[in-house]
């Protein structure tokens, strides 16, 4: 059983060229208009309620109150909403929890799947076929919710940062990608390291990692995303101890589920009329949850296609 | 550019590269070695391995031997190896269970809803996007439609609430021109189109990647020819480009097919208390919320050890069905 991670997507090169081909037909009007107005929907189906969302969080009281909620057209700009946010002990904490949880786990994810990913992938090495399946295998059974719970919980692992790490540490997926990858650097310069003696170790360092960025880069976007976004574990195994919680644990409790903000109110910043609505307060946590993948998101774009396409797809 | 890098070396290659292995003997054919002089030229390698194997072992492959919980009556306080055994009891009281019955019944119609509403949109899309010409707008909509793909799910629901919630955009809206308001955040009549339109609004555009690579492996001379033989637009579509969609439609039809009773744990979890247990139960939260949540662990993994095993049946279900269309599936015949 060999799983298919090659779908084969290659780029046809003849097609790369995007300008028209001569026996194509000119668009029609009818075409080209509704393209656009499809396109321009979905365009906006996305960065509309994006901008609500900033635009509010960067709103005055006055502004909120006037648009009777959220706000679409900048009415009355403030930093207040952020400057109350970050003296929230709540969210700062929070904040520090999901960077941590975010760097350490993908440290350690990245660490392990690259390690494993070399391993598996010089071809006829001794036992990589009996541990790529041990990998596969996992990835059609498991043994599910409680007896994972079961086990993390059993080695001590309720209400610990590391049950937000290890438990989910290894995609088997993205080590396929990464060994795919690995598996298709040049046999010749991998003998070139070996001969100038480097052993296998030297050679990942030296040799396979310097010439597999972009698809380092992308798995580690993914193991970090994954860990910035997760809350389900911190559900799971820290449910009642506020003060570890991640960022969106804190966005789940206080935002969406509506609970009241410790601080939020009577922090003695807005004694006497309120400076900030809850509002917008509320909308800076969603801003803040959002910055990190904005921040990132432009450098890794262009590689995405690289993640997706190796290991085929998530299976 | 991503595109060569996507790239895998073509097959000729490949096989040029794996040749020149076995004959300078870097990793010559296993069976000329023994196994002690494999062992110690590739022990570096297999420790390599060792973190990643270890990690599964523990959280992969430990779990499952906790399945035997689901025969049992699971006590926290004395352990696996002391509770006492139930033999199928638990699987007995399970499908005795209502909730549970409601909690697959939701299971299938959403992943019913999903499939019919979500899978055709990326298709859509991609082949819309593959007729745009302006490289900088086609850029502009993927790197828009593929941002929601890294927004979490909590994130992702209080975008939702904020605009059509009941303190919603577009309910102030509704609100202020006095025609009523309707909140489609906390009704569960409509819920299965709720989650269905989230997943759309944070996975869709995601889905449009492999699509798009598939349409860019097309020969592009099939459409010269076609378009010399008289094909027009239309007809170049149904002839060319769907049929050369085709096997990655099938391998996402198939995938779908599979996690057919996975639809989307966490949008529950977070839902569940807006639109209420009867309409956003499923197999997955059923696990959660009358196995960990009550303590009743064994009940929770009977619920979990039934979804594993349809779950299996059915990704190797549709791999046959795959094959049977001559598609390649998840892994080859």
């Amino acid at each position: 059983m060999s799983m298919a991670t090659t779908l084969r997507l290659r780029r046809n090169p003849a097609s790369k060229a995007p300008a028209r081909a001569p026996w194509e037909e000119s668009p029609t009007a009818v075409g080209q208009a509704g393209k656009g107005v499809v396109l321009f929907v979905v365009i906006a189906a996305v960065l509309v309620p994006l901008w609500v969302v900033v635009l509010t969080s960067l709103s005055t009281t006055g502004a909120i109150g006037r648009a009777g909620g959220l706000v679409i057209w900048p009415d009355g700009l403030t930093l207040d909403a952020y400057r109350q946010m970050l003296t929230n002990s709540q969210v700062t904490r929070a904040l520090v929890v999901s960077l941590l949880v975010t760097v350490i786990g993908t440290l350690v994810s990245m660490v392990v799947s690259v390690l494993c990913a070399y391993g598996l992938s010089r071809s006829r090495s001794m036992g990589h076929r009996i541990i790529l399946l041990v990998l596969i295998l996992t990835m059609f059974v498991s043994g599910g919710l409680i007896p994972t719970y079961l086990v993390v919980t059993g080695l001590g692992g309720y209400g610990q940062y590391w049950a937000l790490i290890l438990p989910s540490a290894v995609s088997v997926f993205n080590i396929l990608v990464l060994r795919s990858f690995y598996a298709s650097t040049s046999a010749e310069l991998i003998d070139a390291a070996k001969m100038d003696g480097a052993g296998d170790w030297r050679t990942l360092w030296s040799v396979v990692l310097p010439t597999s960025k972009a698809v380092t880069a992308v798995i580690t976007l993914f193991y970090a995303v994954g860990y910035w976004n997760s809350f389900f574990n911190v559900m799971l195994y820290m449910p009642v101890d506020s003060a570890k919680w991640p960022l969106q644990y804190v966005l789940l409790e206080y935002v969406n589920q509506g609970m009241n903000m410790p601080g939020s109110v009577n922090n003695g910043y807005g004694t006497g009329h309120a400076q900030t609505a809850p509002l917008s307060l509320q909308m800076a946590v969603v801003v803040l949850t959002l910055v990190p993948i904005l921040m990132v998101y432009p450098f890794m774009q262009k590689h995405f296609r690289t993640g997706v396409l190796t290991g085929a797809v998530k299976g | 550019m991503a595109a060569t890098l996507a790239t895998k070396p073509d097959a000729t290659k490949r096989r040029r590269v794996r040749r020149k292995t076995a004959e300078d003997g870097t990793r010559p054919v296993s069976a000329k070695l023994s196994w002690r002089i494999r062992w110690r030229r590739d022990r570096s390698l297999i420790l390599m391995t060792l973190p990643a194997v270890v990690l599964l072992l523990v959280f992969n492959y430990a779990p499952l031997f906790g399945l035997v919980t689901a025969f049992q009556y699971y006590d926290p306080l004395v352990g696996v190896w002391h509770s006492s055994w139930a033999g199928l009891d638990q699987f007995r009281m399970l499908f005795q269970d209502p909730l549970f019955w409601g909690a697959l019944r939701n299971t299938l119609f959403l992943s019913l809803v999903q499939l019919v509403l979500f899978f055709p949109i990326p298709v859509v899309l991609a082949l819309l996007l593959n007729t745009v010409m302006n490289e900088r707008l086609r850029n502009f909509v993927q790197s828009v439609v593929y941002l929601p793909h890294f927004f979490s799910w909590v994130l992702t629901i209080t975008i939702f609430q904020q605009m059509i919630g009941g303190a919603g955009i577009l309910n102030q809206f509704l609100r202020q021109h006095s025609i009523g308001t309707w909140d489609f955040m906390t009704n569960p009549h409509t819920f299965a189109l709720l989650i269905t339109s989230q997943a759309v609004w944070k996975e869709a555009g995601w889905g449009i990647i492999v699509f798009l690579a598939a349409l860019a492996a097309i020969d592009t001379n099939l459409y010269e020819a076609s378009a010399v033989d008289g094909a027009g637009r239309w007809r170049r579509m149904w002839h060319i480009t769907l049929p050369g969609l085709r096997g990655v439609i099938v391998l996402m039809l198939v995938l779908r097919l599979g996690n057919a009773l996975t639809v989307g744990f966490e949008q529950f979890l977070i839902q569940r208390n807006a639109v209420g247990h009867s309409a956003a139960d499923v197999l997955d939260t059923f696990s959660f919320y009358y196995g960990i949540a009550t303590n009743n662990y064994s009940y929770g993994a009977a619920a979990g050890l039934f979804k594993s095993v349809i779950s299996l049946l059915l990704i190797l279900g549709a791999n046959k069905l795959a094959h049977a269309f001559g598609e390649d599936g998840l892994y080859r015949k």
